[in-house]
């Protein structure tokens, strides 16, 4: 007799379509496949992009031009498939090192820059990107996923949400609490844990003791898959095949990607307390870039001046991160009170004089 | 469109609880905004521990009144989505401890996100919570739990001392651009009173409920029957006591609070909860700092003990009641 369960439990290895040189492998799932090629063309430039921008953020930071930069260096094929598999209409909810992917999503670099240059907590309209604020609390945001899934939902529109989460959240409470409204409520969401072996300095062994995260989803009543986060190709099939499944109602679906934090946390931690330089360096090797090029260039499919152009391409917009850090934006102390409330209350008035009062010394001072 | 939505709000004055008064108004917001959505635990085909939900899937559906998982973080986190994106939530939780696990939730997004975003992304959201004692319930069941909710910036926190301010002000909080913590005086829900459905409250606003020469009393929500009380009974004495519900405790309304200490010149702030840290003490610093030149009297406050909510038996001796607050008001510097 066929488990009822048999259908909602991941592959027993991650699925992978092409390895780390750039071959193709048979896939554990048995179903997905490689995306066409141009598709994959367009993936190797967004990787190309991706790895451009993590290297930028962080001589930004080493110049002391931004505050604090959570890299995603190694993880891009991940943020690149997220971002891709997602309609116009559809929206992501991304965390404080997906930078990569609000940037993939179309908000802009000078826009992605305010909260880590410390000029706001957010720099951009989520509604224009239809891109959530990046959430710095761990897994809060999988809920506010499932709630913006439901309103779509109760008005028949056929949005599609991504919420993207580390293994680290995986052990709090909302972690739980939004898989399980979401396959109640059968909400079209797609749960993509990049898991990069480490939060901060924790491993993946003081997470869980699950066989994988994605296995917790059949306890869920939703499917789990395993993928391999280095390859985009499987990362855009089997997230592309979530993303059909909750467009056509058939609800949520967790996906574990299997990736690799290849710096530190962020530029304030010393990942050498808590790791070995070997394990690091037996990660670059499964880099999620060079395998899609030595691909395509099996294929015949990248020609030199193809490469130049995502190349020249990737400067342009790492240059516009230096410009926009080389401005200092004009802040207003006055904003603090603006937006607190949508109108602003009495009790605010006498705090916003103080702080006018303040503001006028300071010129006259000046 | 549902045919809930070509139905129309009527008004009409009439006696009712304050349960049935907030049922009214959850109804009445459910008939005129097809974004109105109500959720939360046993809120479905039980009508809510309290009722106050009572019958209102049954009118308007499953998809406008329904139950969820059992899980406040999750409640509240997908109101906080489904705001995002439109909707106008409208949740219970089921009691004031019960809220607890939604904290992060609450502080940390719902009071946050319209900041974050300036302005571009905005909570219109109203989270509903049976609090405070005087209905002899277990521990868990009976806290005040609305300073935690106050000193968070970004909250609207609003609680209704009669069946009339229920209905007003729950339509008003509803109605609002920002979320608001409505914090619903348990003892209360069985109390009855007239309400009249056409009255629109501002919760901008703090109300005189009673009016006075001789000392203001300063409460809101569960004490405000107790504050009435103690007014009666020195009315008897030849004071007269002035009674201000803030109703809305934060933004606080400093204009007409403020206004009627300086009208009397002494103050007494009366609330349940713990005194410590408390929006009782919040209002007795603002008197003090807005009305030193008018008073008579140092001010001063009746609130809970500062313990944790007695059990079922000892808690008449932890809740302020009317003697509490007349052997304050004798304190207040009488002359002879």
């Amino acid at each position: 007799m066929s488990d009822p369960n048999a259908s909602l439990m991941p592959a027993e290895t991650p699925v992978q379509l092409i390895d780390e040189h750039g071959a193709l492998t048979t896939p554990s799932d048995g179903v997905s496949e490689v995306p066409p090629i141009d598709k994959m063309v367009t993936a190797y430039g967004a990787l190309v992009l991706g790895r451009r921008i993590n290297d930028q953020f962080n001589a930004l930071v080493r110049q002391g031009r931004i505050a604090v930069y959570p890299s995603s260096h190694g993880q891009e094929a991940c943020q690149i498939a997220a971002a891709q598999v997602l309609g116009e209409n559809d929206w992501l909810f991304p965390t404080y090192r997906d930078s990569v992917a609000l940037l993939s999503r179309g908000v802009p670099a000078m826009d992605a820059l305010v909260s880590f240059r410390g000029d706001w907590h957010c720099g951009y309209d989520p509604k224009k990107y239809h891109v959530a604020p990046q959430a710095t609390p761990l897994a809060t945001q999988l809920l506010h996923a499932v709630g913006f899934a439901q309103a779509a939902q109760y008005r028949g529109e056929d949005t599609v949400v991504l919420a993207l989460i580390g293994d680290g959240a995986t052990s709090e409470g909302d972690f739980h609490e939004a898989l399980n409204f979401a396959a109640v409520f059968k909400a079209p969401v797609v749960f993509l844990v990049q898991n990069n072996e480490f939060a901060i300095s924790v491993p993946l062994s003081r997470q869980t003791a699950a066989p994988s995260l994605a296995h917790k989803a059949v306890g869920y009543g939703m499917p789990g898959q395993r993928v391999d986060g280095n390859d985009v190709a499987a990362l855009l099939s089997v997230l592309g095949q979530a993303v059909d499944r909750a467009r056509a109602g058939e609800g949520p679906t967790l996906v574990e990607a299997h990736t690799y934090r290849m710096q530190a946390h962020t530029n304030a931690d010393d990942d050498t307390r808590y790791r070995e330089r070997e394990e690091v360096q037996a990660w670059i090797a499964k880099d999620p870039v060079s395998r899609v090029k030595a691909y395509l260039t099996a294929q015949n499919a990248l020609s030199d001046e193809q490469d130049a152009q995502f190349t020249e391409k990737a400067e342009e917009v790492a240059a516009s991160l230096r410009e926009a850090t080389s401005v200092e934006m004009d802040l207003d102390p006055q904003e603090l009170f603006a937006h607190v409330y949508a109108n602003r209350p009495q009790t605010l008035q006498a705090q916003w004089e103080l702080l006018e009062d303040e503001l006028a010394r300071t010129e006259d001072e000046a | 469109m549902s045919a809930d939505t070509q139905e129309k709000v009527e008004t009409t004055v009439a006696t009712m609880t304050m349960a049935a008064a907030l049922n009214r108004a959850l109804a009445d917001s459910l008939i005129e905004d097809p974004n109105v959505l109500i959720f939360g635990e046993d809120v479905g085909a039980l009508g809510g521990v309290f009722r106050i939900t009572d019958g209102l899937t049954e009118r308007f559906g499953e998809k406008r009144c329904f139950d969820t998982p059992l899980a406040e973080s999750g409640i509240i986190g997908t109101a906080i989505g489904m705001a995002m994106n439109g909707l106008r939530p409208v949740v219970e939780m089921q009691f004031d401890a019960f809220a607890y696990p939604a904290f992060e939730q609450v502080t940390s997004h719902v009071a946050k996100l319209g900041n974050r975003t300036k302005g571009a992304v905005r909570m219109p959201m109203v989270i509903r919570i049976p609090f405070g004692g005087g209905i002899g319930g277990v521990e868990h069941h009976c806290d005040s739990s609305e300073a935690y909710y106050t000193h968070t910036p970004g909250l609207t926190v609003v609680t209704p001392s009669s069946p009339q301010e229920a209905y007003s002000l729950l339509r008003a909080a509803i109605a609002s651009p920002d979320p608001v913590v409505f914090m619903e005086p348990k003892k209360l829900y069985w109390s009855k009173g007239e309400v009249d459905t056409s009255i629109v409250a501002d919760l901008s606003q703090a109300k005189v409920v009673r009016e006075g020469t001789d000392l203001t009393l300063v409460s809101y929500g569960p004490s405000i029957s107790i504050a009435l009380e103690a007014a009666e009974r020195e009315a008897a004495e030849g004071r007269s006591v002035q009674v201000v519900d803030v109703r809305t405790l934060t933004p606080f309304d400093d204009a007409i609070a403020m206004a009627a200490v300086k009208s009397t010149g002494r103050a007494v702030v009366v609330a349940e909860a713990p005194g410590f840290a408390s929006v009782a003490s919040e209002i007795q610093a603002r008197i003090s700092e807005q009305c030193f030149e008018y008073l008579e009297a140092p001010v001063r406050r009746v609130t809970g003990f500062d313990v944790p909510f007695p059990s079922p038996k000892l808690e008449h001796w932890y809740l302020p009641d009317a003697d509490r607050i007349i052997d304050a008001i004798d304190t207040l510097h009488w002359e002879e």
